[in-house]
């Protein structure tokens, strides 16, 4: 276990990043927020339920480093005319926890909760999301190994989903 | 709109080259469409792998009703309305299961997964009655073809075969891609609602003339060969297999690359497992034959879609809400390929796939689009004067060519017009 004092450390750590992260995305600063994955990232955000299999099932988004570098670039383009014009976004994060402080490959697994307000051509959508991380510090940097989104009615019809969620 | 008897003069609202902007925003004219289209014609509703066992069970749809579709104790296939006969609550809520009967919440009615009525509580309030007469709705007629299960509401009508017509051998062409000749529907749904007329949704998918454009950022960021299937120099063809079923045939283009999986951007070196089994399965020559035909892009009216790769199942719930419920498809016995489409299928369609998520814009927009009044219609004019038949004696054109459209209206204009 860390102590108290370097669990509050990490914790603060983390809190900023969470909240750096959940910037980045509502302002559409899509290459800073690709900076922020490891090497080795997936993002993960499964349809119908928390926990099917994501190689035998599918998922709204299941994307490994590259794919997830394939959708920064297409956002990037100017062209991907779901996000042209841009949704306008705000997004709350909150019941941030330390799910795991010691786990064995060092990677740190938080968890949070987000309301995203997307504001979009078609029409205002609320989004709302528990978010499973494993972070890790990489050259003293926190950075996401993996995220996963499970959207409260990711068991129902939803809207277009492709602003960073 | 005749004002005298509310059924427009559809003469007037689809011509050869155009249809009216109404068709799409109008709901009156969904509500003729639900009983017309929805309610009478063949409709796709689910696939027999999705019940492979006795007692399974899974809810499809019919439009805005609620289908369970069961495979009973016989293993027959049933398609029974998710509706208690006694006061309309619906019996199941749960998306898929095993259960050999299902019991209403409401006054514990029970039926058997065949739809009969096999006990109601308290029975000794219902003296006399005749429990056959309150069994569960049933869609009247059901059909499958090659494992896809189709319902219709009218007793009397085509056969699915005949409904199906021409378009029949895209489904033959596509269980061809399975060395054991089946597709098996296993790897669940996608479900992308939007905010548009259904209509829009199924014209979209035989359009080779979007592509270009709409997708111009993917096609322009992923090192992807689909770009040049639909530019004007393509040899591939749209087709109109009449029924309202339509096709972008792109054998055409694979042909001129003559390299077995090309379809799928993928080679025989890749996927040594797929390949050998497919060459067990046909010989050599059919299995490469096959192998360099890819599957079908064709669109079975009024909605399902075989995108090649993946399907998807058009559902209108009001005349601006639409849902595609989409899967990759899964080839029996060929793991290795599978494993392929469900990735491929994952990054491109969906709520937030790399291709679908322009397309459903474009379908929003246009709806709003068209709720403006002037021009009053949609044009649909592109190659009518270079189209011609093939040798079968379906019309066929330029892959940007609207013949799909034309296809559409004239079943629908059929459909729609009192007999």
């Amino acid at each position: 276990m860390l102590s108290r004092e370097s669990s509050a450390t990490l914790m603060s750590a983390i809190t900023a990043f969470l909240y750096r992260e959940a910037r980045l995305q509502d302002e559409h600063q899509y290459e800073a927020w690709e900076k922020l994955w490891t090497d080795d990232g997936v993002y993960w955000v499964p349809a119908n339920g928390a926990d099917i299999d994501p190689e035998r099932q599918m998922s709204i988004i299941y994307d490994n480093r590259s794919r997830i570098a394939l959708r920064v670039r297409q956002l990037m383009t100017g062209k991907h005319f779901t996000q042209t014009p841009q949704s306008n976004l705000r997004r709350l994060i909150s019941n941030i926890e330390l799910m795991d402080e010691q786990p064995d490959n060092g990677d740190i697994a938080v968890a949070s909760n987000s309301l995203i307000f997307e504001s979009s051509l078609r029409d205002d959508t609320l989004w709302a999301a528990r978010n499973e991380y494993r972070l890790r510090h990489v050259d003293g940097e926190l950075r996401m190994a993996s995220k996963k989104v499970i959207l409260v009615n990711n068991d129902k019809a939803i809207y277009t989903l492709s602003f960073l969620v | 709109m005749n004002m005298m008897t509310g059924v427009p003069p559809w003469e007037r609202l689809i011509r050869p080259d155009r249809v009216h902007g109404s068709l799409y925003t109008d709901p009156e004219i969904f509500e003729a469409e639900l009983k017309n289209i929805w309610y009478r014609t063949w409709v796709y509703v689910g696939h027999e792998s999705e019940v492979p066992d006795a007692n399974d069970y899974v809810v499809k749809s019919i439009g805005p009703q609620s289908v369970i579709m069961t495979r009973d104790e016989q293993g027959k296939v049933n398609l029974l309305l998710n509706r208690c006969s006694h006061r309309g609550n619906q019996v199941c809520s749960f998306e898929r299961g095993n259960a050999r009967s299902f019991t209403c919440p409401f006054h514990s009615w029970t039926f058997a997964n065949d739809g009969r009525l096999v006990g109601y509580a308290f029975p000794d309030g219902y003296e006399g009655q005749d429990k056959a007469q309150l069994a569960l709705g049933r869609v009247t007629r059901v059909e499958s073809y090659r494992g896809f299960v189709f319902g219709s509401f009218a007793a009397d009508g085509p056969t699915l075969k005949e409904h199906l017509g021409g378009a029949a051998e895209t489904i033959d062409r596509l269980v061809r891609t399975s060395p054991e000749g089946e597709v098996e529907i296993t790897a669940g749904f996608l479900k992308h609602r939007v905010k548009a007329n259904w209509k829009f949704i199924l014209e979209n998918e035989c359009d080779g003339y979007h592509p270009a454009f709409v997708h111009t950022s993917i096609f322009g960021v992923a090192d992807s060969m689909i770009g040049k299937l639909y530019g004007g120099a393509s040899t591939a063809l749209t087709r109109d297999y009449g029924n309202g079923h339509t096709e972008i045939d792109l054998r055409p283009e694979f042909r001129k690359r003559d390299a077995p999986l090309s379809w799928f951007g993928t080679s025989e070196e890749r996927l040594p497992d797929y390949t050998a089994r497919m060459k067990t399965a046909y010989g050599d020559t059919a299995a490469r034959e096959i192998m360099i035909d890819g599957t079908p892009h064709v669109m079975i009216f009024p909605n399902l879609f075989i995108a090649e790769i993946q399907m998807f199942v058009i559902q209108p719930l009001g005349v601006d809400d639409s849902v595609q419920h989409v899967t990759a498809l899964q080839f029996k016995g060929a793991p290795d390929l599978n494993r392929r489409l469900r990735q491929q299928t994952m990054g491109s369609v969906g709520p937030a796939g790399f291709l679908l998520a322009d397309d459903s814009e474009m379908y929003e927009r246009c709806h709003r689009g068209v709720l403006a009044r002037n021009p009053e219609w949609i044009f649909l004019g592109r190659g009518e004067k270079r189209q011609r038949q093939d040798e079968l004696g379906f019309t066929v054109g330029h892959v940007t060519d609207e013949v799909p459209s034309r296809g559409i209206w004239t079943h629908y204009r059929k459909l729609m017009e009192p007999a």
